[in-house]
């Protein structure tokens, strides 16, 4: 299967290890990627909070350049921020003829063009998990990932791209829950796996950020959690360069490493953590993969259900 | 923007709806329930959750609702959005608010909240190279505005984040930055002073 890639600004220096886990399990999953030429900054959460036309004409460049390419439909963004972007472009496009012909007249400009709705823009776990499927990665699984506790953590934009539908729940997704099983591994509950991580907080206020990085911290290590799995540059910036801050401000001494979900897939795909990216993550995940056993665990994790007792409850953590 | 207000001289709640691009067009129909303050996870930190900052555009207070920092706090993660009965697009009034309170000039006055800095810092950057810079970002806009801040980056998470090789130290820039100026260039035009 062909697609257009667009990597984004983050995965050319800060995620490049996002960027090498899934150049790294394209083959594997017969994904074949053609990078947009030349694409630029999507605007982040930045260019639409100062002057809106100029930031829709910003990722209608990507999107011109993109339909352009004459590869393919989809368009597959890996970072959360250009995802939405893109998506919520090309929508607003379709929706607003007012904007549309601004938009139009700005491309010209540059001499390019695009007709909304020509590229299906994709969020890469949607790719993987809806055109992929569970089935196929899970033929691909050489060295599964036995005991190891993930965390899967979406954040905000993947499973709520603004109003516009998403391909799983936009409070309770399940799409990475399943992928992780399929690969292996135990995946905890947890709870705030949809919550924001605070995004470009850190930089406006520091305090607001700080706690946010810190509930979901503590969330997954309430549950157990060996590492969090993300989707997204900026979450996994967060939770990783922010948690010496973390622990600093709040008195608190968690060590959970933040990896990249397409970094799992690759472990489990019997690809060389070097050849993944693994050790520029700055808390270590090294801890955490030597978890991994050869060997299913023993003991299935199932709850017998009394009879007559209702439905099974969640199970609160230990307050620690 | 609406059609039974036509007649008389548009309001503060005519623009912010016009300002949404026709995005934020169902604020009229917030019943005020407040599950978007309820679901927003750095609602505590608002001046006025967006509850309250609806009811103000309503009744006109431009000034109190340009200078909150509740725009500027919205970190965009859309719960309220999904959340709200009404279908009000939330995070779009948001970010519609930032550029009004750009435009007003009224976020000057307000010295605890540098985000509008932030953001065209950030955007100084893609303007002129079309890609983001971290380095650079961090560098320009902590030196001016908390050059304490910017002494902790370099000396602690930027020195980790270089060794690990996750920072650029030159701006990344693209080939056909000429084409991107134009096309900004006239948008920005479309687009009016904002």
């Amino acid at each position: 299967m062909k697609f257009s890639y667009y990597p984004g600004c983050s995965l050319e220096r800060n995620a490049r290890s996002y960027h090498q886990s899934t150049m790294a399990i394209a083959e594997p999953l017969g994904l074949e990627f053609d990078e947009v030429e030349d694409w630029n900054c999507c605007g982040a959460t930045e260019y639409f909070a100062i002057n809106k036309i100029p930031a829709y004409a910003l990722v209608s460049r990507n999107l011109a350049l993109a339909a352009g390419q004459n590869g393919s439909r989809e368009l597959v963004a890996p970072c959360s921020a250009c995802y939405i972007n893109l998506k919520k472009t090309d929508h607003a496009l379709a929706e607003s003829p007012e904007l549309r012909s601004k938009i139009d007249q700005a491309l010209e400009a540059g001499d390019l063009a695009y007709q909304p709705g020509s590229l299906n823009v994709q969020h890469l776990l949607e790719t993987i998990v809806k055109e992929v499927g569970y089935e196929a990665v899970e033929e691909q699984v050489t060295k599964p990932l036995y005991n190891l506790r993930v965390a899967p953590y979406y954040g905000c934009m993947v499973p709520r791209p603004s109003a516009m539908e998403s391909f799983d729940d936009p409070e309770h997704p399940m799409s990475m829950d399943k992928l992780f099983e399929t690969l292996g591994a135990i995946v905890v509950d947890f709870p705030l796996k949809a919550q924001c991580c605070g995004g470009h907080m850190t930089q406006i206020s520091e305090e607001t950020a700080l706690e946010m990085i810190r509930r979901l911290l503590k969330n997954a290590d309430d549950y157990g959690a060996d590492m969090i799995a993300t989707v997204c540059p900026m979450c996994q910036l967060n939770m990783d360069a922010y948690q010496d801050a973390v622990n600093q401000h709040f008195g608190t001494d968690y060590n959970i490493p933040v990896v990249y979900f397409t970094q799992l897939i690759g472990l489990a795909f019997g690809i060389s953590p070097k050849e993944l990216g693994f050790g520029s993550e700055l808390i270590s995940a090294d801890a955490a993969l030597a978890k991994v056993t050869e060997e299913p665990p023993k003991e299935k994790r199932r709850r017998r259900v009394k009879k007559n007792a209702g439905l099974p409850m969640p199970v609160m953590p230990e307050e620690g | 923007m609406s059609e039974t207000l036509s007649a008389r001289a548009p309001t503060f709640y005519d623009e912010v709806v016009a300002e949404t691009n026709g995005l934020g067009g169902e604020l009229k129909t917030c019943i005020q329930c407040g599950t978007c303050g309820g679901s927003c996870p750095s609602g505590p930190d608002m001046d006025h959750t967006p509850r309250g900052i609806f009811a103000m555009i309503d009744a006109g207070h431009k000034e109190d609702v340009l200078k909150s920092n509740t725009p500027w706090y919205c970190v965009s993660c859309y719960y309220c959005v999904v959340r709200c009965p009404q279908d009000i697009h939330i995070t779009d009034i948001m970010y519609a608010l930032k550029r009004l309170a750009i435009k007003a000039g009224y976020y000057q006055e307000t010295a605890q909240d540098k985000a509008p800095e932030f953001s065209e810092t950030f955007i100084g950057f893609v303007e002129n190279n079309g890609r983001s810079f971290e380095l650079g970002l961090a560098t320009r806009y902590h030196l001016r505005y908390h050059p304490l801040d910017a002494f902790k980056m370099a000396t602690g998470m930027g020195l980790k984040m270089f060794t690990k090789g996750r920072m650029d130290i030159l701006p990344p820039k693209i080939k056909n930055i000429s084409q991107l100026k134009s096309i900004l260039n006239k948008a920005k035009e479309l687009g009016g002073a904002a």
